[in-house]
């Protein structure tokens, strides 16, 4: 039951702001101090969900080798600047190799 | 452009389907994966709120982080808006294709026609690519455990991705990034799941403080 509502309200709420984006003058964001804070938002919740994602399980810290490995290999795909898919595939292989050994 | 609608079309299957594993693996149902992917249709967003269940945090720790991080959907609106120039039902139409790879694809383009036609093509590609891959990644995760093949792993590497033309960007985007990892990794052990990705925006008060200096 909750998780439908949260379904839901992220639906409803995900494309509101998308509506939004097309209902407000865009002279709202003329100063460009403003645009420019408003797009570092999701730099700082990037940040912050790669780390979160990468060491941890639930509210504690939790290194998995493989998990890391598979991200390690990620990042290195990402510095060469290797297509999305690729960067995909390396991290999961990885892992799942690192787990089948 | 074909060619790179393409590219951007396999790279979002791939995308949809870990998504569709990790909502299923995280305790959604694969119908609720797909009414996520159908409606709110913006990836990155959707993987955040499907983290913070799957950490075991609450409804609305999970609700706020996608909305934080959806509420860069509302820039993207606002720069396509004079682009498209649509109005009526069409316009509610172009809202939901308003993602980073629409905006991308269309912003990438010489003319405002070629953008039009960009837009909507890339919408159209991603969206079929995205749903049908959440579905297949859905129903692949409730039968086999996603963990397993390296989803977890998937899942960080993904958001580097999406995170690393941006640190390219500027050393204010990579000190805020920066600043917003290093929060949420001290706020991990001592907040409920959530918490930490939500207090990261606590690293844009850098940006204030630098603000002069920035631009």
């Amino acid at each position: 039951m909750t998780l439908w509502i949260l379904v839901l309200a992220t639906s409803v709420g995900c494309y509101a702001l998308k509506v939004l984006g097309y209902l407000v003058p865009a002279r709202v964001l003329h100063r460009p101090q403003t645009r420019r804070l408003v797009e570092l938002v999701p730099v700082a919740l990037l940040g912050a969900l790669i780390v979160v994602e990468a060491i941890a399980d639930g509210s504690r810290l939790h290194l998995d080798p493989a998990r890391l490995a598979g991200f390690a290999v990620g990042g290195v795909a990402v510095w060469r600047r290797a297509p999305f898919l690729v960067v995909v595939l390396a991290a999961a292989l990885t892992a799942g190799l690192v787990r089948l050994a | 452009m074909r060619r790179d609608a393409v590219g951007v079309g396999l790279a979002v299957g791939a995308y949809g389907f870990a998504f569709g594993a990790a909502a299923v693996s995280a305790g959604l149902s694969v119908f609720q994966a797909c009414v996520l992917s159908l409606a709110a249709f913006t990836g990155g967003t959707q993987f955040a709120v499907v983290g913070v269940v799957a950490g075991g945090g609450g409804a609305g720790a999970a609700l706020a982080s996608g909305l934080l991080l959806g509420s860069r959907n509302t820039l993207y609106g606002m720069r396509m808006a004079p682009l498209l120039r649509v109005r009526g039902p069409r316009r509610l139409l172009a809202a939901l294709g308003t993602i980073d790879e629409t905006t991308a694809m269309a912003q990438a383009q010489q003319t405002p026609a070629l953008a039009r036609s960009a837009y909507w093509w890339t919408f159209g590609g991603v969206y079929a690519f995205w749903n049908l891959a959440t579905l297949l990644g859905a129903l692949a995760g409730s039968i086999v455990d996603p963990i397993r093949f390296g989803l977890d792993a998937v899942v960080p590497a993904a958001f580097l991705a999406l995170l690393g033309p941006r640190l390219r960007s500027s050393k204010l985007d990579r000190r805020i990034a920066l600043a917003g990892a290093v929060i949420a990794a001290l706020l991990i052990p001592v907040t409920p799941a959530g918490v930490p990705v939500l207090a990261a925006t606590a690293a844009l008060l850098l940006a204030v403080r630098t603000r002069g200096q920035a631009s």
